[in-house]
C-alpha cells in the first residue's frame, strides 16, 4: 500500500494523528498531495461549513470557541480551521488563534488547525479548502473556517463555506461604511459581536437598513466565485424568497447570543438545502477547483518546456542583443505544447 | 510544477505548562522563531499537559518547546511524553524543555525521550540552530 493510501485509510478511519498529517500534506504541497485529496473527495460533502470573518480583533477566535463548545454539547464534533494570512514575506509567523479555544480544551473531537499563508496568499484559499475536506472526510459534523476579512484572498478562503458570517463590531456609526464591499456581497449572516459595548444597537440599526437597501447578498447574485457563466440553468426557482442576510447580536466572551446564531446558522442551511442553492454553490466550488488545476497544471508543462529549451535566461539574453523578441519566443515555446493539443 | 512545489516550514508549538505566571521567556522564544522562519503556535499560559498534546497532535509540530519555571518538570513532562506516545506523535515531534532543570533531573528528562534541555541564558541562535537541526521531516 502507498504511503498515501495508508494515511488515507488511517484518516477514515479516525486516527487524529492522520487527520493532522494529511492537512500537513496539503499545507505543504507535498509530491503526492494531489492523490491525497483526490482520495478525500469521495467521502466528502457530509459537514456543514461555516465561514466566520471580520477585522482583526472583532472577536471570531472566541466566537469560534464558544459555538464550538455548544455543538460538542449537542454530540456533536467540530473542526476548526483557523487562517492567519498575515506576515507572508518572512515565512515566520507566530499563530495566536488557538489560545481562545479555552472551552475545548484537551477535548479531541474538537480538531483545530492552524494555518498560515508560507508567502503564497493565493494558494492559501486552495490549502483551505482541501483542509476542510479532510476534515469533513473525517466525519466532522461542523467544520468552521476563521479568517480575518481584508481583501480578495481572504474573500476566497470564505468561499469554500456553505455559511459565511461577517463579524462587525460595534463602533462610532461609520462602522459599516468601512466594510468592504466584497465582504458585504459574501456575507450570509452579520454578527454584531462584542454586543456589551457601546455602539452595537447603531451597528445593528446601519446593518438592518444597509440589507434592507440589498446592498448585502442575495441569493441569485451572491457571486461567490464568480463563475455564474457556469450556472445559467440552476437559478433559484421563482417562488422562493431571496435570502436576506440576518443581523446576530452576540457575546462572545460570556455566550450570549450562541444559541442565536447557531439557529440562524441551521435555517440558512434549510435554506441552502430548500432552494437548491447549496447544490449551486457546490457546483461553482468544484468548477472553481477544476478550472485552477487546469491553470497550474498548464502554467507547469509551460515552465517545464521552457526549462527544457535552456530556461528563461538565453531567451533574455536573445532579447536583449536583439536577436529576437518575447512574442516570438512564446511561440516557439509553446509550439510543441500547442501541436499536441491541435493533434488531438 | 508549480502545485508541486513543496512549501514546507518548520512548525513549532510553544508551551508554558505549570502554574507559574512568567510567560516572557517562552514570548521571546516564540518571536526568535518567527524570525527564524517558523510557524510558532503559542498556547498560552498555565497549560495543562493534555492541552499540549491536544495541540501538538492537532496542529502537527515538528517542535514542542515546553517552557517550565514551576519546578514541577518531573510530573509534567513524563505525562506529556505518555499523551503524545497515545496519538503515535512522539516519534516524530523533537521534544525541548526550556527553564531551569537540575543536572539529574535533564538526564532522567533525556531518557524519557526529551531532545535537549536549553537552560537560562541559552544565546537564542544557540536553540534555533539546534531547531534547525534536528527538527524531523515531515
Ligand atoms: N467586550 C467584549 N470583548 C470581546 C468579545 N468577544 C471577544 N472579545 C475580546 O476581543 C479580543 C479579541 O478577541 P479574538 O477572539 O482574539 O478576536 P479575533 O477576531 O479572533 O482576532 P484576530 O484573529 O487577531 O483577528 C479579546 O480580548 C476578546 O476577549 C465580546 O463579545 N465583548
Ligand atoms: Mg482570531
Amino acid at each position: 500500500m502507498s504511503e498515501s493510501a495508508a494515511l488515507l485509510d488511517d484518516l477514515l478511519a479516525g486516527k487524529h494523528r492522520a487527520l493532522a498529517r494529511v492537512i500537513t500534506k496539503i499545507e505543504n504541497r507535498d509530491p503526492g498531495y494531489r492523490e491525497l485529496v483526490s482520495g478525500l473527495y469521495e467521502h466528502t460533502g457530509n459537514a456543514e461549513v461555516i465561514g466566520i470573518t471580520g477585522s482583526p480583533g472583532a472577536g471570531k477566535s472566541t466566537l469560534v470557541d464558544k459555538l464550538a463548545e455548544h455543538y460538542r454539547e449537542q454530540g456533536e464534533t467540530v473542526g476548526v480551521v483557523a487562517i492567519d494570512p498575515s506576515s507572508p514575506y518572512t515565512g515566520g509567523a507566530v499563530l495566536g488563534d488557538r489560545i481562545r479555544m479555552a472551552s475545548n480544551v484537551g477535548d479531541m473531537d474538537v480538531f483545530f488547525r492552524s494555518m498560515s499563508a508560507r508567502g503564497n496568499l493565493g494558494g492559501l484559499s486552495t490549502a483551505t479548502a482541501d483542509a476542510v475536506k479532510a476534515m469533513d472526510a473525517f466525519g466532522k459534523d461542523k467544520v468552521i473556517i476563521e479568517t480575518v476579512g481584508a481583501g480578495q484572498n481572504e474573500i476566497d478562503i470564505v468561499g469554500a463555506a456553505d455559511t459565511v458570517t461577517v463579524l462587525v463590531p460595534p463602533g462610532a456609526g461609520d462602522n459599516v461604511q468601512m466594510l468592504k464591499a466584497g465582504i458585504l456581497e459574501i456575507a450570509d449572516i452579520f454578527v454584531v459581536n462584542k454586543a456589551d459595548m457601546d455602539g452595537a444597537d447603531r451597528t445593528v440599526q446601519e446593518l438592518t437598513e444597509m440589507v434592507h437597501l440589498g446592498q448585502g447578498s442575495t441569493t441569485v447574485d451572491a457571486g461567490h466565485h464568480g463563475f455564474d457563466e457556469v450556472e445559467m440553468d440552476l437559478e433559484m426557482p421563482a417562488d422562493t424568497d431571496p435570502w436576506k442576510p440576518p443581523i446576530v447580536e452576540t457575546v462572545a466572551t460570556d455566550g450570549e447570543g450562541v444559541v442565536d446564531l447557531v439557529e440562524t446558522f441551521a435555517e440558512h442551511r434549510a435554506f441552502l438545502e430548500s432552494s437548491g442553492e447549496l447544490t449551486r454553490r457546490r457546483r461553482q466550488r468544484v468548477a472553481e477547483e477544476i478550472r485552477t488545476l487546469l491553470r497550474d497544471d498548464a502554467a507547469g508543462l509551460v515552465a517545464d518546456e521552457l526549462e527544457d529549451s535552456g530556461g528563461v535566461g538565453a531567451f533574455v539574453d536573445g532579447v536583449m542583443s536583439g536577436d529576437t523578441d518575447p512574442y516570438t519566443i512564446a511561440d516557439d515555446v509553446m509550439a510543441p505544447i500547442r501541436d499536441c493539443v491541435e493533434d488531438q | 510544477m508549480s502545485t508541486d512545489q513543496s512549501q514546507r516550514s518548520i512548525r513549532c508549538l510553544v508551551a508554558k505548562v505549570g502554574l507559574d505566571g512568567h510567560d516572557r521567556g517562552a514570548h521571546v522564544i516564540a518571536r526568535a522563531f518567527r524570525d527564524a522562519g517558523f510557524e510558532v503556535i503559542y498556547s498560552g499560559l498555565h497549560k495543562a499537559p493534555d492541552e499540549i498534546v491536544q495541540a501538538a497532535v492537532q496542529e502537527d509540530v515538528n517542535v514542542l518547546g515546553i517552557s517550565i519555571l514551576s519546578g514541577a518538570h518531573n510530573t509534567l513532562v513524563p505525562k506529556i511524553i505518555e499523551g503524545l506516545k497515545e496519538y503515535d506523535a512522539f516519534e516524530d515531534t523533537l521534544i525541548l524543555v526550556g527553564g531551569v532543570i537540575p543536572d539529574d533531573d535533564k538526564a532522567e528528562l533525556k531518557a524519557l525521550g526529551v531532545a535537549e534541555v536549553f537552560g537560562p541564558g541559552t544565546p537564542m541562535e544557540e536553540t534555533v540552530e539546534y531547531v534547525r537541526q534536528n527538527a524531523p521531516e515531515r
